[in-house]
């Protein structure tokens, strides 16, 4: 951790993304998010509304989820419109 | 060439806002802050001038507002009064929080309840622990020349803090004195082109403002922040000796007014200082040793050449224009006290309440002051270490 003399005026951050360092996902709520790929249709909705950064995406594609950054809000199951009626992202009970 | 005019406090500080160009100022009118922001806003109305003006739905809203604007990168004003910077309060510690160099004229005025307009220095005082630089104003001269120097302060790269410039309501604001103006280029030329530090709309360096600090680093953040306050005073200093060779006019920390063999002191800030000046100029000319402080440099407090100014006084009052309830003292007393307290050497001090509310500051008042100090030096015994002065029974 960096002493009192090297805090930049205002303690403003210039380095950008570094909000990538604080793994939110170090603790969790009970239930975490599961992809389900075959009712996936690749709307991404998850990954906007996902207040943090746990919906990976490559080249335009839905990706496996990152734990590190997910507090199992739930927020991306229930806006998962899915396949069919059939959700692409359930909330499973954590595994103690 | 200086022009002098005739003009109210209020007119002298939004002449200088116009020379000055804010890029933006966000304001909400509270008497009796009104007249300036009135003028001000006539200035951008008739395209004297292009700064981006505000007009919010609060004083919490016009500072919030200030606080986006110079954080986008932007040279930012707005004033107030009273409650209106009571109600700025939270965002105040927001504004030096995150270094933003913001400049507020604040128009001294009681406060609520029961509710009054007039001059006090209540609104101010309750915000001297903040984090805003306050420089104190005599006269409507200084209030002008004050707040070109603020800019200057507060926009000092080894600074970044926002500044408050103090001048009682009413009394300042609103009376016609003779001011001298400065030539517009050359108060353009002394502030200088705004330079902004960590500007948000620079895109092209991504940034983030107020970030959570939690018990991690909270403690480091807020003794990096005390510690810049050490750097004003010589800023100060060095902004008055530029501000001197554009106007010839001093400005110090603060004035010193035939203190230097004096045996009895007074510490007063702002209008009430001129009539005391008036009374020690007589005691004087009866041979009696009395002098004055005058605080200019308010917050940070210089302690340290307060101390050394005042120790060698036999006795000192010092009088504010704002109570502290709760039975502590008047806060300028406070940091008086709290300046001599380590000398060896050091004058008895009494704490006098005046004029709150508007009430008038008589040469009287100034004269019953003195007589008393006189006792004191003469006995050495106080009777009453905090009273009110001017007041019915």
């Amino acid at each position: 951790m960096i002493g009192w003399k090297d805090i930049p005026p205002g303690m403003v951050i210039l380095e950008a993304g570094s909000a990538s360092k604080i793994k939110t996902g170090s603790w969790r709520a009970a239930y975490r998010p599961k992809w389900i790929e075959e009712n996936c249709i690749q709307c991404l909705l998850c990954w906007l509304f996902c207040p943090d950064n746990s919906v990976k995406v490559k080249d335009g594609k839905r990706g496996e989820f990152d734990y590190d950054y997910c507090k199992g809000c739930g927020i991306c199951a229930l806006e998962c419109p899915g396949k069919k009626g059939n959700k692409a992202i359930v909330m499973e009970e954590e595994v103690k | 060439m200086t022009k002098v005019v005739a003009v109210t406090g209020n007119e002298a500080v939004a002449n200088a806002f116009r020379q000055i160009e804010p890029d933006v100022c966000a304001a909400y009118p509270i008497t009796p802050q009104t007249e300036l922001m009135q003028r001000f806003a006539a200035f951008v109305s008739n395209g004297q001038v292009r700064t981006e003006m505000i007009l919010v739905e609060s004083e919490h809203s016009a500072l919030s507002a200030c606080v986006g604007a110079a954080a986008a990168g932007g040279r930012v004003a707005t004033a107030t009064s009273s409650q209106g910077l009571a109600l700025m309060w939270e965002i105040l510690f927001i504004a030096s929080g995150l270094r933003l160099p913001i400049v507020m004229p604040v128009v001294n005025r009681a406060l609520s309840a029961p509710i009054n307009i007039h001059c006090d220095h209540s609104d101010a005082m309750g915000a001297r622990d903040s984090g805003w630089i306050q420089l104190w104003s005599e006269n409507a001269q200084e209030a002008y020349d004050n707040t070109i120097q603020a800019f200057r302060i507060a926009e000092d790269m080894n600074i970044r803090l926002p500044v408050m410039i103090c001048y009682d309501g009413f009394i300042i604001s609103h009376s016609i004195e003779r001011i001298e103006y400065l030539d517009d280029d050359v108060v353009k030329n002394f502030v200088g082109e705004y330079k902004p530090l960590y500007p948000l709309l620079d895109v092209e360096n991504p940034k983030s403002y107020g970030p959570l600090i939690l018990t991690d680093l909270y403690h480091e953040v807020r003794k990096a922040h005390s510690e810049v306050y050490k750097k004003v005073p010589k800023v100060v200093i060095e902004v008055a000796k530029e501000f001197e060779k554009i106007s010839g006019r001093k400005y110090e920390l603060f004035e010193n007014y035939r203190l230097d063999d004096a045996e009895i002191g007074i510490v007063i800030l702002n209008s009430a200082a001129g009539t005391t000046k008036d009374l020690i100029d007589e005691y004087r000319d009866r041979g009696v040793k009395v002098g004055l402080l005058k605080p200019r440099l308010y917050r940070p407090f210089p302690y340290e050449e307060v101390g050394n100014a005042l120790k060698n006084l036999k006795v000192l009052c010092v009088l504010d224009r704002a109570d502290a309830f709760g039975g502590s003292f008047g806060p300028l007393y406070l940091d008086i006290a709290a300046s001599l307290c380590n000398f060896s050497q050091k004058p008895i001090l009494i704490n006098r309440i005046y004029g709150l509310g508007g009430r008038d500051f008589m040469p009287e008042h100034a004269a019953e002051v003195i007589e008393e100090l006189k006792d004191i030096a003469k006995t050495g015994k106080i009777t009453k270490l905090k009273e009110y002065i001017g007041v019915r029974e």
